[in-house]
């Protein structure tokens, strides 16, 4: 038996170069708030300028002044260049086009509804079902379905070398890893079958039966055949759904798509970053990078600075007595004493979660080829700018 | 207004990463330390109450986790079985067979019916008086207003039945701001900051839920005073840094860079609050939680975040 070997530990490794370089379709995903949007905007943008091709990047749900920065503002699922001026502006000349387009939920189902009913009638009313209309605006589920959708749809015209989504945010990171295969079953479904019988035909009494009576009871008759009227009329799209969301989940496990996993060093979505990782890798999906955002800069955790700010700290006073001078008449030697004290404690106190987050990267379990963080910078990411240079830290490029 | 503590049923939302969880664990935790029987409820079941606390997972059935604060996180399934039991008063359960799986698949056609089962559980202990206050670990900023909302929905929806004739009380307790209040939970950052005033316009207009607080998190502390920055600024000189090098015999470098960097950071984050001010009716109460610099988790965090919850709401 051999020894065991010493665990490694996670530190940064490898650039998204080569992945974006390589993949069809790349998936940012991760817990909320981590910055999933602004990590794919970014990566597209450096795939945009670096290696060229037709590159688009489709968004959820963009910040403000980042969707105006991509020209997405007011539009719905229409695509969009990025005017090259953009990229000028930010001194860049791009090799290749960048596109953008953001996930409009409603108007991607009924494109959906329309691509596959049978005929005008029951597309219209469809269109017009009240149960349709909720399900597709307030649906949670629909929006993981919508957005794998919307993508399949997108690959298939064959319009871009490489498009980027952004996921959105899912109260369970897999919950749209699973939206094709659960909506897939949901249209095969026999209880489906089962639940509309005594509408379709009235031979069978479907009140002397133990679960109407009860879902009678509680949802009401209406409702009952509402939602019976919604599932026969979308019966005669079944197939289509069916076989499309296999395809859609195909898609995703095919070698040509690639998930990066972003996350920040906090330690709760970390664990669920971690946990999602873990889940491509049992779905056998492709984890191609780990992102970390928002990282602490390094030299908050040098060992010399922590006593110069100890020092700082302590002896604050004498300090600043024999600095004033330096500093010009004006400068009064207690305003020097409260600065050094002050900076010197926020050294100390940042440092510690500094320390906290790099002891929480070098515990990361199943880590992939490619592992990148990128600094907490102390501006907002909000033009192509701060996109690019967002994009050379994924490039695994440090300037300092 | 009603003070956040005085009201009987409290949801706590915002956008993921803001701290949601952390917060509601706290506000539970500083009520049940003052006197009030608090029940603590997660709804979306990941078991980051439990985390957070320490303690074995929570179920559908409360649990007490310390004096006078319970926790239970929320089953959809449970409770439409408690909710059978309770109102049909038959042995149902027995008889529906695949309860599990036609209830899943019904909840899934019909949205709303997961949402009232949700809300109607917290109203139903809310009536019943079982607990003085109940503090809600309720869906992100994306979902609540479904989840408030579900009672008016399926009014809409359902026009007779059972459910229907259940929504009334529901919405008597939910409208009443002094029962019922929506804490929203942000960081003074971009997003959450564009998300909870955007949620707050919708939670005016959609549902009958009182915005009763915003929660700042996270916010970062001021470093300079008055003139400060200038002093500052003049210890970053190439003489004055060889000088203060000299005197401590280290690099300052990294301390003057990272002052720099609290510096824009912070400013950065103050930008942001200023939005969010202007953006919020000022009859709202704006709360501010301290960014913790520290390397606890779990109980330790709850209890630094729950004393300052209290200097916050001033007692």
């Amino acid at each position: 038996m051999s020894p065991a070997r010493p665990r490694r530990r996670a530190t940064d490794v490898g650039s998204l170069d080569g992945l974006l370089a390589s993949r069809e379709i790349v998936v940012a995903c991760g817990p909320g708030g981590v910055g999933k949007t602004t990590t794919a905007a970014a990566a597209a943008a450096m795939a945009a300028a670096r290696l060229g091709g037709k590159v688009l990047v489709l968004t959820v749900d963009p910040a403000r002044r980042l969707a105006n920065a991509l020209g997405l503002e007011g539009i719905g699922n229409t695509e969009r260049r990025v005017p090259t001026a953009a990229f000028e502006a930010a001194g860049v000349k791009p090799m290749g086009e960048l596109w953008a387009a953001m996930l409009d939920t409603k108007e991607s189902w009924d494109s959906l509804i329309r691509h596959h009913a049978p005929d005008a009638r029951t597309r219209d009313e469809i269109l017009a079902n009240p149960l349709y209309r909720n399900i597709s605006g307030r649906f949670v589920q629909s929006h993981d379905y919508i957005a794998m959708e919307r993508l399949f749809e997108i690959h298939a015209e064959g319009t871009y070398d490489l498009i980027v989504v952004d996921t959105p945010p899912t109260r369970n990171a897999l919950d749209f890893l699973d939206a094709p295969e659960r909506m897939a079953d949901f249209f095969s479904s026999r209880l489906l079958r089962w639940l509309i019988v005594p509408y379709r035909s009235k031979i069978v009494n479907f009140a002397s039966r133990p679960f109407y009576q009860v879902a009678d009871r509680i949802l009401g008759t209406q409702f009952l055949a509402d939602i019976a009227e919604f599932f026969i009329l979308f019966q005669s799209m079944y197939d289509g759904f069916v076989q499309r969301a296999r395809a859609v989940q195909r898609l995703l496990a095919d070698r040509r798509t690639s998930f990066i996993v972003v996350s920040t060093l906090e330690m709760v979505p970390l664990r669920e970053a971690e946990f999602f990782a873990q889940a491509l890798t049992d779905r056998r999906l492709h984890l191609g990078a780990i992102v970390l955002n928002k990282v602490l800069p390094a030299y908050l955790r040098a060992p010399q600075a922590a006593v110069v700010a100890e020092k700082l700290r302590d002896d604050a006073d004498e300090l600043s007595g024999a600095l004033a001078p330096e500093l010009g008449a004006q400068v009064h030697p207690a305003q020097v004493r409260r600065v050094l004290a002050e900076i010197a404690q926020s050294y100390l106190d940042y440092r510690v979660v500094a320390q906290r987050e790099a002891e929480q990267q070098a515990e990361l379990g199943a880590v992939p080829e490619t592992l990148v963080s990128v600094p907490n910078f102390d501006t907002d990411v909000y033009d192509l700018g701060g996109l690019l240079r967002l994009g050379a830290r994924l490039w695994g490029e440090h300037d300092d | 207004m009603v003070g956040l503590l005085e009201r009987r049923l409290v949801f706590v939302t915002g956008k993921g990463g803001v701290g949601k969880t952390t917060v509601a664990c706290a506000l539970a935790l500083y009520a049940s330390e003052h006197g009030r029987r608090t029940l603590l409820c997660e709804v979306d079941a990941k078991g980051d109450v439990a985390a957070y606390f320490e303690t074995g997972p929570t179920s559908f059935a409360g649990r007490e986790l310390l004096p006078g604060l319970w926790a239970m996180s929320m089953d959809t399934e449970a409770s439409l079985r408690e909710y059978l039991k309770l109102n049909l008063r038959v042995p149902v359960v027995g008889r529906i067979g695949p309860l599990a799986k036609a209830f899943d698949f019904v909840a899934t056609a019909a949205p709303g019916v997961r949402e009232i089962l949700t809300v109607g559980k917290l109203c139903f202990e809310v009536r019943e008086r079982h607990y003085d206050l109940v503090v809600v670990d309720a869906s992100a900023t994306g979902h609540i207003v479904g989840q408030l909302a579900a009672p008016q929905a399926i009014n809409e929806l359902v026009r007779v039945g059972l459910i229907r004739s259940q929504t009334d009380w529901m919405l008597d307790i939910l409208s009443d701001p002094a029962q019922t209040g929506l804490v929203i939970v942000t960081t003074p950052e971009e997003m959450p900051v564009n998300e909870t005033m955007e949620l707050a316009v919708r939670v005016r207009e959609e549902t009958t839920v009182e915005l009763a607080s915003v929660i700042v998190n996270r916010v970062l502390p001021e470093l300079f005073g008055r003139g400060e920055e200038e002093v500052f600024e003049s210890l970053r000189r190439p003489q004055v840094v060889a000088r203060l090098a000299a005197l401590t015999g280290g690099d300052p470098a990294p301390v003057l860079d990272a002052a720099r960097l609290a510096v824009t950071l912070r400013r950065t984050r103050a930008e942001h609050l200023e939005r969010l001010r202007d953006g919020i009716d000022p009859s709202v109460p704006m709360l501010y939680l301290p960014f913790l610099f520290s390397r606890a988790h779990g109980l330790r965090t709850i209890h630094q975040v729950a004393r300052s919850l209290g200097e916050e709401l001033g007692t």
